[in-house]
This record gives C-alpha cells, structure tokens and sequence, in this order.
C-alpha cells in the first residue's frame, strides 16, 4: 500500500486517522472527504464486507429455512385425516337460521358475544354499533361512532363495556349504560391509537386490557385506564388483519394473521415472537385458537382455511374444495373443536369436519359476502355478519 | 373511437403478477371460462339458436352450465353449482341475454359469455360519463331489446341533471358511437350488444341488486398499478382527478435489511432448538380432546333440557347461571385443573376443598396473581407488594412453598415490581397444586358425590340420548366403554 502513487491534492491530516499524510479526495454518498490512502483502502474494503454479509445472510437465512422444513418433515408421519379414519364420520346436519338481526344500514364488518351467551355487539361500515340481545333480537345500545368502516368490536369479559375502532386508527372503549338519558358517546375513552387502521380488537381475560392489531403491521396491548401502551409486537410484513388469544387460564400467548400471509404466534409478556406458519398463498383474513389451546385454524383469501398445530409446529391439515372460489373471510370452531364453521365472500358458509377434512355442511341465507363469524361462549349457536347488512344466528 | 373484443390485445387475461385477493378470485373464475368454453375438452354447447324469425347467436342454456360445472367441479348438489354459476354471473363473466339481473338459472334460459375486454379483472371503474353515453346511445338506436329499463331511464334522467352543461359533448360521443356499431355485422351487432349491456349490468346494477364491485376497503391499498386501471369504456377522459379516490398511493416496500434479516436468522435457530411433537401424537390428542368434549358440544349433542335458540326456552342457561352444578358440568372439572379453574363454580368447590384441608394458600396465591395481571396499571405496583407481604416475605401469614430457585428470581423482580413479576412462582404453584391437591380434589368425597349425586338421572338421559345418537352415528371406536356400559346397565 505504501508503494501506491497516486494524485495528491493536498497534504495534511487525514479526515479519518487524523494523522498527516497525502491525502485523496474522495466521495462518500454526497459527501466530500480528505483521506489518506490507508484509510481509503479500508474504506472500500468495508463496503465490499457489508455488500457481502448482507446476501450471505440472506443465503444463511435460507439453508436455515430447508433445514427446518426437513426437520419438521421428519416428524410428519401421518395426515391427521389418515388418523382420524378410526372416528365416526358425523351424520347429517339440520342448521338453520334461528335469529336475523335487522337494523345496520350498511354491510356489518364485525361481531363478538358478550360471555352471558346470549348478547352481542356488531359495527358496520356506517359507522354504527350496536348491542344486541341476540335472544330476543331486541337492540339494547347503540354508538355511531365518527368514522365510518369499524372494522373491529369486541365485548369486554364483564360485559359492561365494549371496544370497537376502524378507519380512525383507535381503538375506544365505550361503557355500556342502561340510563337512557346518558349519552353512551360521552364516556368514550380512547384507549389505542395506531397509525393505520384498526383491523382487530380483543380484551383479554379482563376489562382492563385490549389487544389490538393494525394495518400498520403491529398489535398492541393496552392498559384501559391509562390508555398506556404495555407491550407491541412487531414482525409482521404487511397489516394485520385479525388475532386470537389462547383460550386457557393461564394462557399468556395469542395468534396474529396478516396480508403478509403469515400467522405469528406471540408471547404477551415479552412481544417476541414464538412461532411462525407461513403456507397460505394470500392474505389471512381470521384466525382462531382451537379449544385446547394446542392449535389454530386460519381463514385466507386462498379460498383454503388451515389448521396448523403448535406442537408439531406445522400445518396439519387444509380445509378446501375445488368448487370453493372465493376467498374465506371468518372461521370458529365448535366448542369441541371437531366442526369448524367458515365464512366466505361467496355468501355462503361451510362447515367442516376438523378430523377427517371434509365438508359436512354448505349453509345459504346471506345476500353477500359473509365477513364475520363467531360461535356462542357456550357453543350452542353461532352468528354470522354479512354485507348484506343483517347478522344471523 | 372504436371498442370491444376487437382490439383485445393482451388486455384479456389477469396480471399473473398480480396476487391481490380480487386478482385471484378472477384467475380462478377466467380459468373455469377457459374451460368450459373449450370444446376439445367437454365444454358446453355454444350455439347459434333459430327464434322466429331471427337467430340468437352464440348462446348455451342455463342447464348445460350447471351440468357442467356439477361435473368438472365435483359438485353433488345443483342448488351449490346453480349458486357458483351465479356468482361467476354476478361477477360479469356470463349473463343472461335477456335480463339485467345476472344469475344463473338450471333451465332452458339462454347465456352468454362475456368478451375478454369488459372482464372485470381489467380493473374496470368506468366513469359516469361513459355510462351517460351509453344510455344516450341506447335511445338513439331504433331497436326494441334496446330499450331503457325503467332503472336504466330514471339514472339517465339524473345523469342529464348531473351532466348538463355537458350534455352536447356527451350527445355527440353518443352519436358517433351508433355510427360506428352501424359499420358493424348484424350478428356481431346483437353479441356486442348484450355483452356491453351486461358489462353496465355489473358497474351500475339493477337497484336492489349487489354490487360486485364494492370493495373491501382494508385491501385496496394494495392496488399496484393505478395506472392499469380502466376508467373510459369509450374512450372518453375525464378531466377530473385522473386517480380513483379508492386507490391510495402504494406504500414503498421496506427493504430488508441487515437486521432483519440476522433477526430472522436467530429466530429459525430458535424454531430449529425446539423440541415438536410427532404428527401422529398431535392427530391422537386432537382426537382425545374432541372425543373429550363430544357430550358437551351442542352442535353434536343436543343440550339438556334444549338448545335456547331452537326451543326459545331458556331453561339451559338458567341451570348454567345456578350455583348447583350439573353432572354434566362436573364432570367436565375431572378433565383438567384448567377446567376447574375456568368454571366458577369448579374454582369455589376447589378453594372450599384446599381450605378443609389446611392448604389453602397455593390457590390462594395463584388466585391472586391472576387478578394482578388483570388489574389497571396503575394499581399493579401496590398489588404486588400486598402479595408478597402475604405470601412470600419472610413470616408471611400465608406462606407458600416455593423451591430456592424460583424464590431467589421472585425476590429478584420485586425490585422492578410489574404484572410478570411472579409468573416463576406461579407456574410452579400450578404445578405444585395440579399434581398435589388436585389430584386429591378429584378423590375427595366432596367431588365424588357431585359427581354421583345426578347419577341417576344420568341413566335415564342415558337412554334418551344413546336413541337419539343411534340415528346419527352408530358405536363409537374410541372408548366403547360407555356405550357398552349403558347397554349393559339398561
């Protein structure tokens, strides 16, 4: 390097080493600098390393991935169908809609049910929430809420409150009053706020936690009272589009789907992220926990619903048809996990055998695309949201 | 000025670069049109059809399609094909040639296969313009299946309101359009025809009708190409905002970087660390749990005395809110310490039990925790204190066993006291409790005789209900202890 002639411009201490030397001139990004030839030399050599490391990561990164996927491979012994051939097949369903709920003048985006079975909270696209009694198909409460498209609702564990947002990135949480002269806007409190749209909302076991997820890619989880934010969970490529907590006592994880076809499985209390499924071919529209905890369903505009388990960390099982076209938009199992109702934006609703993989039901009524599905906390219905404006039980 | 299947170009098919949900939804859609339009391989009929004193060219009836798609789908059920034909309809890939109304019907009625240009995956949003010049044009054609519906009269009234400073222009579009579609073959003329006419069916349908081309707004900010999308029919620009207000800019994609990617290596170490579950494993405990809760499913067992939705009685809900349990109801707390804990009722009988045993303080302590961690942040420092000054301080009044280990990383996060704080030690509580005093709960006379305290009823439902599985499904493979065991008590 020493014995390297160059055109000197000037001489004097190096930008870099300080030390006085000849010194080149030289550009870095849009910058001017004056550096000596040793610290050239190294300059350009670092910039070599950095191009490097970044594709052989991205090489490493991929052997990584085969590697898993062999490893996994190896403990994929049998298809959960092969197994569930022991099973009695289910016999013929009767379902039928046993409640339409009329009132949203315009297509209902979300619902969720209150833990006494019987009420439920359903947000539309004007902007409109109301609280049903599913029962008596009586509207209890209702918010018109500022912006238009909520997209997210949910009924909080007490059932004193319910939380809902949309287009206006928040999520807020109104308590439910049965004093009619107060104005339910009025108590609104603003407990989320993101920089995208709000496409889900939960609270956890209790009144004073919510669990939100956004199209800005992230899920949060907020403290109600403070409006404080606990934990974010970053990781997703793209929005997020629904989440699920784990149902069990002591459950402390839940499950995220997104536009980047990824279902991410979280830890609550640190907001890493445990596990990752990636097989859909397109955006995951919802996702629900199965009832043991152990594993979870998605819903994809792939027109295929999946059940990937946790344990075996793979996906166990699709649910598909060649004559199902259209996307899924909603899924919910059955309180003993073996049925799994979908929605699907072909206005129709399928329900299939979650053992055996097939399709035990196809269930018309809607007038447009179904976008929302939960069954009761006690299993004993399930309610359905449409486009078409009505919900059904 | 000229349009229609003429000049397709490449403009027929989907992007198959482009993967947003509509895109593929179309593909699937154009591939089912391919197909059974395709004669080599079994497609429908299409045919040119004599009708008094005309003929109706390239036409295939209602029937020929549902059959078809029956066949080359693997449907079993018409009323799912009628319904699959009927969206494709709706959609704008076929129509009836005499109606607005896009769909199918399995019957002699007569469809027609949308051209390439005016499918829906063109990423079509035509302006009001071009449909004031279509209605324009309709009126200026002498012919009787061109004339406006009632809808169609009443929306070009209002576009004439809308449009009136503009109308000369519009007028003129219009003329120049008849005087084009005149140069044209009569047969082509009518195919032409209806397939506009069904084009406008699906961009401004029928009132009462839906409208397939609403859009679900989470997903049109992935629109890549603002500039693919079809605004003039006939090529007429707008002078207004050249970008739909529906189309918001595209994000720029983040690029990956360093991190990320040395993140997402770490993580696939950690996936790569963690012990899994055979596949067989997984099927057989996921059969377990369902077969589990088989009886309490009231999808698959009818609910004692009725599912409320059906029966419109809510006597099944009154008996869940009472404070006696249901035979049912305890059973299902042998399942699990999970179980009895998430069922009130469960969690009281238990506490009761641990107390009359001097062993309180383990579910006392768990109890606690899990009210902390759903307390207001506010009140989670002082909550915390309390519980260790209960339970874990040295000369606590309910002191709980706790291994050294556990103990010395607790005393470790009460410095930093938050929710997690005791997660360490309630995990082995719970251990603690699920294989100590749980398992003694279920032994205990206590739990016994609410469990045999419905006993009998039970074998009388048992009779009733085993009838009523009997017409479903018949035995079980699993465990055919209790169908045996009823039919050997009965």
């Amino acid at each position: 390097m020493c014995d390297q002639t160059f055109l000197a411009i000037s001489f004097g201490p190096c930008d870099k080493c300080v030390k006085t030397k000849p010194l080149m001139n030289i550009y870095i990004k849009t910058d001017q600098f004056n550096y000596c030839s040793l610290c050239v030399e190294m300059m350009a050599n670092e910039g070599l390393r950095d191009n490097e490391t970044l594709s052989s990561l991205k090489n490493e990164s991929e052997t990584l991935k085969c590697k898993l996927e062999e490893e996994r491979a190896k403990l994929h012994d049998v298809e959960l169908h092969q197994v569930a051939d022991r099973v009695d097949a289910l016999g013929q369903f009767v379902m039928k809609t046993r409640r339409t709920l009329k009132g949203h003048g315009n297509k209902v985006l979300c619902m969720d049910w209150c833990k006494d079975k019987r009420r439920l909270v359903s947000s539309s696209q004007d902007g409109k929430v109301i609280v049903w009694d599913a029962f008596t198909t009586n509207k209890e409460h209702a918010v018109t809420m500022p912006c238009t498209w909520v997209m997210a609702c949910a009924y909080a564990p007490s059932g004193c409150a319910i939380a809902c947002g949309g287009l206006d990135n928040k999520c807020s949480v109104y308590p439910l009053t049965f004093d009619k002269n107060e104005n339910m806007a009025a108590k609104k409190k603003s407990v989320a706020m993101h920089t995208n749209y709000l496409s889900a909302c939960s609270f956890t076991n209790s009144d004073m936690q919510i669990l939100t997820a956004s199209g800005d890619g992230t899920c949060a989880l907020w403290d109600v009272e403070s409006g404080q934010l606990l934990q974010s969970f970053h990781g997703h490529a793209a929005d997020v589009l629904c989440l699920d907590l784990a149902p069990s006592e002591t459950g402390n994880t839940f499950v995220s789907g997104g536009c980047d076809k990824k279902a991410m499985v979280w830890d609550l209390r640190s907001g890493q992220c445990i596990q990752s499924f990636e097989t859909h071919d397109s955006d995951i529209n919802s996702v629900r926990y199965y009832p043991s905890g152990d594993a979870f369903a998605s819903a994809s505009d792939d027109a295929t619903c999946r059940l990937y388990d946790l344990r075996a960390d793979r996906e166990v099982a699709i649910y598909s048809k060649e004559s199902i076209i259209f996307g899924a938009s909603s899924v919910d199992f059955s309180l003993s996990g073996r049925l799994l109702f979908t929605g699907y934006n072909d206005y129709t609703i399928n329900v299939w055998d979650v053992l055996k993989g097939t399709r035990v039901s196809i269930l018309f009524g809607h007038e447009n695309r179904v976008s929302t599905l939960r069954v009761s906390p006690d299993g004993t219905a399930f309610c359905s949201g449409s486009w078409d404006h009505t919900l059904r039980v | 000025m000229a349009q229609g299947p003429k000049d397709q170009g490449g403009v027929g098919t989907a992007d198959p670069d482009d993967d947003s949900p509509n895109m593929i939804v179309y593909r699937k859609i154009e591939d089912i049109i391919y197909r059974i339009q395709d004669d080599k391989t079994g497609g429908v009929p299409i045919r040119t059809v004599k009708s008094f004193l005309s003929k109706i060219p390239s036409v295939v009836t209602g029937a020929d399609i549902v059959q078809w798609l029956m066949k080359n789908l693997i449907i079993e059920d018409p009323a799912e094909a009628i319904h699959l034909g009927s969206l494709v309809a709706a959609q704008g890939y076929l129509f009836p040639i005499s109606d607005h109304v896009l769909t199918l019907k399995d019957d002699g009625t007569f469809y027609r296969f949308q051209a390439p240009y005016f499918w829906p995956s063109n990423c079509w949003e035509p302006e009001n313009t071009d449909y004031a010049i279509y209605l324009c044009k309709r009126t200026m054609q002498n012919k009787a299946r061109l004339e406006l519906a009632d809808y169609e009269a009443e929306n070009l009234a209002r576009l004439q309101r809308a449009f009136a400073r503009k109308w000369e222009f519009i007028f003129m579009q219009a003329e120049a359009q008849v005087k084009v579609d005149r140069k044209k073959d009569k047969t082509e003329r009518k195919i032409l025809d209806s397939q506009e006419r069904a084009f406008w069916d699906v961009h401004r349908p029928v009132p009462g009708c839906v409208n397939t081309t609403e859009m679900d707004i989470r997903k049109c900010r992935r629109m890549k190409n603002p500039q693919k999308v079809k605004k003039s029919v006939y090529g007429v620009t707008e002078d207004s905002q050249a970008q739909s207000p529906v189309h918001m800019p595209v994000q720029p994609q983040r690029k990956t970087t360093k991190e990320d990617v040395q993140k997402q290596i770490t993580f696939l170490n950690t996936q790569l660390d963690r012990h899994c579950m055979k596949m067989s494993k997984v099927a057989e405990s996921l059969m377990t749990y369902t077969e589990q809760f088989l009886d309490f499913d009231p999808f698959l067992t009818m609910p004692d005395p009725s599912n409320p939705w059906i029966s419109d009685d809510t006597t099944f809900w009154e008996l869940e809110a009472s404070k006696e349990p249901g035979q049912q109801r305890v059973k299902r707390w042998g399942f699990s310490l999970d179980e009895t804990l998430m069922d009130p009722v469960g969690r009281d009988q238990f506490l009761k039990f641990v107390e009359s045993e001097f062993s309180s303080e383990n579910l006392r302590f768990w109890l606690a925790v899990q009210d902390l961690k759903r307390r207001p942040l506010q009140a989670v420092s002082a909550r915390v204190q309390e519980i260790w000054q209960e339970f874990l301080a040295p000369g606590a009044p309910s002191a709980i066993n706790l291994d050294s280990h556990s103990y010395e990383r607790t005393s470790q996060n009460m410095k930093d006291p938050g929710r997690y704080s005791f997660e360490d030690a309630q995990e082995h509580i719970y251990k603690l409790m699920k294989s100590d005093s749980y398992a003694r709960f279920l032994r205990s006379s206590t739990y016994q005789e609410l469990l045999l305290a419905k006993k009998k009823l039970e074998n009388e439902q048992g009779r009733r209900t085993s009838l009523e599985k009997f017409t479903r499904s018949v035995g079980k493979s699993l465990t055919g202890k209790r169908l045996t065991g009823l039919m050997q008590s009965s």
